[in-house]
């Protein structure tokens, strides 16, 4: 019998792991906490395994050289956190308008600014969905253990290929920087996805056009260098892939890239559903929030609280439907987060007026604690009892 | 000199953005003169561009073309390089777009001596927004958000790129095409980092606002203001105060970053 590969990882370690396990053959970062152990690992393993690693001179330059290599057929990847995020945004667009897949990871830490290098945060959750200018397809996954830090790394690089769009992996720092035991499961138990190609003969790829989109509203991707000699720029354009100013082209490519989202929204729609089919009281949480709102949960549970967790893993797009057959039966909704209540707005965009919605929220630094989701638990319990 | 250069142009694409008297087609044709001398297949060519009038001249060209955001071409021909050291990958950038807001990713990717060419299309404005004074717009005059003329020190294209690493460095004028053909094919040839200061007249804006007249009259101000450096020993220090030399200004051998990280996974057992 095999031996499992049984390992003691950190999460960024972790996700480094899954972005090597998914086939990524590239890396292009800038130092930054709490999301350095990634570029140190990946610069470690990508030369042993024929990959490149490159460190730039800033995380604009990062996220241009993977969007560069993933259009010469790398399967690209950058890493960093709230800073350098924010001056990723504009390639980020760039690779969404030109439809480059890659994987951007975000170990969020407090902000605004320079903030709370090396303290927990989710504050980045809604520049995750809203960072770039314009319209635009969003793909977010938050993991909230180590163990499924590296499964969710494959799926990232496994939605950006399969949708040709950037994927970003959310992870607050408390997954990124804490140890727990991990199985990597043997290679040929991962399912790797690969960018959609057309056929290769000499006739299709004169023929090429970089954004006829296929059924799923995704335009089947040659590489650079593979003969098709093709243009990309992140102006609007039209099927050739050249700048178009008719209004009709426009519209067209603006919708189809939110719409290709929407229509493989359910093969991408990751979530997690903890006793909620009677739970009057319901948790939204996510990330390391998510886990002490697991404990607050089974706590309440053993106080007779008919409590429940929905834990959202793909934040973006927003698990809509999911979380409205978890909440059927609540009556108040508590949505712990280590903001001041970004994803909440998004709870209550979804849930309405019709159900009291509290935020438990903390931006000091310090995780939220079983004991205060609990507490909000009881205070809504009670204040369902009244009534 | 003839040449059919709709071998390498998208004809469909025509006609060109370019305002009349402008000097970017004149670059654009010499690097295609020096592409069709190196005989390479237009398929393992990769031309890159940022945000500006020389940055559409990717659009133009029938090779595997990329126009990226403002002053970030150099990050993403690193990323195409990189990922397929085989293409020849070559950048064209404005005044603006290398030296302003892609000043950082200029002085890096010299100092990094990746096999890159970079072609600056200086006309010394920003020409697509308007004509607003550019980090190589000398001072005194004028643009449109230097009305009373400039009173920036300028930075000089090929001394920072000599400054920053950069292995193969040369200055053309567009009105000597067979001078700025043997910079360009030079630099195409040379191993590293190159960086050609290509000098072409912007009449609408920066010859406008600064009341330089004609096209031609422009470029024969260009000659005037410069000297070929073979023959600067032959010159006095007189003779050459506040001229700029054009032609090859800088060569030099030096590790080459694809193939020292080739090296890199040979010496760690990878299979390049």
């Amino acid at each position: 019998m095999a031996t499992k590969d049984i390992r003691f990882l950190q999460g960024n370690e972790a996700c480094a792991e899954g972005a090597l396990a998914a086939g990524c053959n590239f890396f292009g970062g800038y130092p930054i906490s709490p999301s350095s152990e990634i570029a140190e690992y990946m610069s470690n393993r990508l030369p042993r395994i024929g990959g490149r690693f490159i460190q730039m001179e800033d995380e604009i330059a990062s996220i241009g050289v993977v969007i560069g290599a993933s259009l010469a057929g790398s399967k690209a990847m950058t890493a960093t956190s709230g800073p350098g995020f924010s001056l990723m945004q504009e390639n980020m667009g760039f690779a969404m308008m030109a439809e480059v897949p890659c994987v951007i990871v975000n170990v969020m830490r407090g902000g605004p600014s320079t903030g709370n290098p090396t303290g927990p945060s989710q504050s980045d959750v809604m520049q995750t969905k809203w960072g770039t200018h314009g319209d635009h397809p969003a793909v977010v996954i938050s993991p909230a253990k180590i163990s499924e830090v590296f499964g969710l790394t494959v799926k990232a690089f496994n939605f950006a290929e399969m949708l040709r769009t950037p994927v970003v992996l959310a992870i607050d720092e408390i997954i990124a920087h804490m140890r727990e035991k991990i199985e990597i499961p043997p290679k040929r138990s991962i399912e790797v996805v690969n960018r959609p190609a057309p056929r290769k003969t000499k006739k299709a790829i004169a023929e090429y056009n970089p954004y006829v989109p296929g059924e799923d509203l995704v335009p089947p991707m040659l590489n650079y260098g593979e003969g098709a000699r093709y243009h990309v720029t992140g102006l609007d354009h039209d099927e050739t892939g050249f700048p178009s100013g008719k209004p009709e082209i426009m519209e067209d490519l603006n919708r189809r890239l939110l719409d290709k989202i929407a229509v493989n929204k359910d093969k991408i729609t990751l979530f997690e559903c903890s006793e909620t089919n009677d739970a009057e009281i319901l948790v939204v949480a996510y990330g390391s929030s998510a886990r002490s709102a697991k404990r607050s949960v089974s706590d309440a549970r053993k106080k007779g609280i008919k409590a429940g967790l929905f834990r959202a893993i793909t934040l973006f797009p927003f698990p809509e439907k999911q979380l409205l057959k978890a909440a059927k039966k609540a009556k108040h909704v508590i949505v712990p987060e280590m903001n001041l209540g970004q994803y909440r707005y998004e709870v209550e965009r979804v849930l309405g007026k019709g159900v009291p919605i509290t935020g438990v929220h903390r931006v000091n630094g310090e995780p939220i604690l079983p004991s205060l989701i609990l507490d909000a638990i009881e205070k809504a319990g009670k204040k369902g009892a009244k009534k | 000199m003839s040449m059919d250069y709709f071998k390498y142009l998208r004809k469909e694409r025509m006609p060109h953005i370019w305002c009349p008297g402008c000097g970017h087609g004149m670059v654009m044709k010499s690097i295609l003169r020096g592409l069709a001398k190196l005989d390479v297949d237009p398929n393992d060519v990769c031309v890159v561009s940022g945000i500006g009038c020389s940055s559409r001249t990717p659009g133009y060209l029938d090779f595997n073309t990329l126009h990226t955001t403002h002053g970030r071409a150099l990050p993403f021909a690193t990323g195409v390089k990189l990922t397929r050291p085989d293409m020849k990958v070559i950048v064209v950038s404005g005044d603006g777009d290398a030296m302003a807001i892609g000043g950082n990713h200029f002085i890096h990717s010299c100092r990094r001596n990746i096999d890159i060419t970079l072609v600056v299309f200086n006309n010394y404005i920003y020409g697509m927004t308007g004509g607003q004074v550019s980090p190589t717009t000398p001072t005194g005059q004028r643009g449109t958000t230097a009305p009373h003329g400039s009173i920036e020190q300028p930075f000089n294209v090929t001394d920072l790129a000599i400054g920053s690493g950069a292995t193969y460095v040369g200055r053309a004028l567009d009105v000597d095409s067979v001078a700025m053909d043997r910079v360009i094919l030079n630099a195409m040839k040379h191993k590293g980092f190159s960086v050609v200061d290509a000098w072409s007249q912007c009449p609408t804006y920066f010859g406008r606002q600064n009341r330089l007249g004609t096209a031609t009259q422009m470029m024969e101000q260009y000659k005037e203001v410069t000297y070929n450096v073979r023959l600067a020993n032959k010159l006095t220090d007189e003779e050459k105060k506040g001229k700029f030399p054009v032609g090859e200004l800088h060569k030099k051998e030096r590790p080459e970053y694809c193939e020292e990280y080739q090296m890199l996974m040979h010496r760690l057992g990878a299979k390049a």
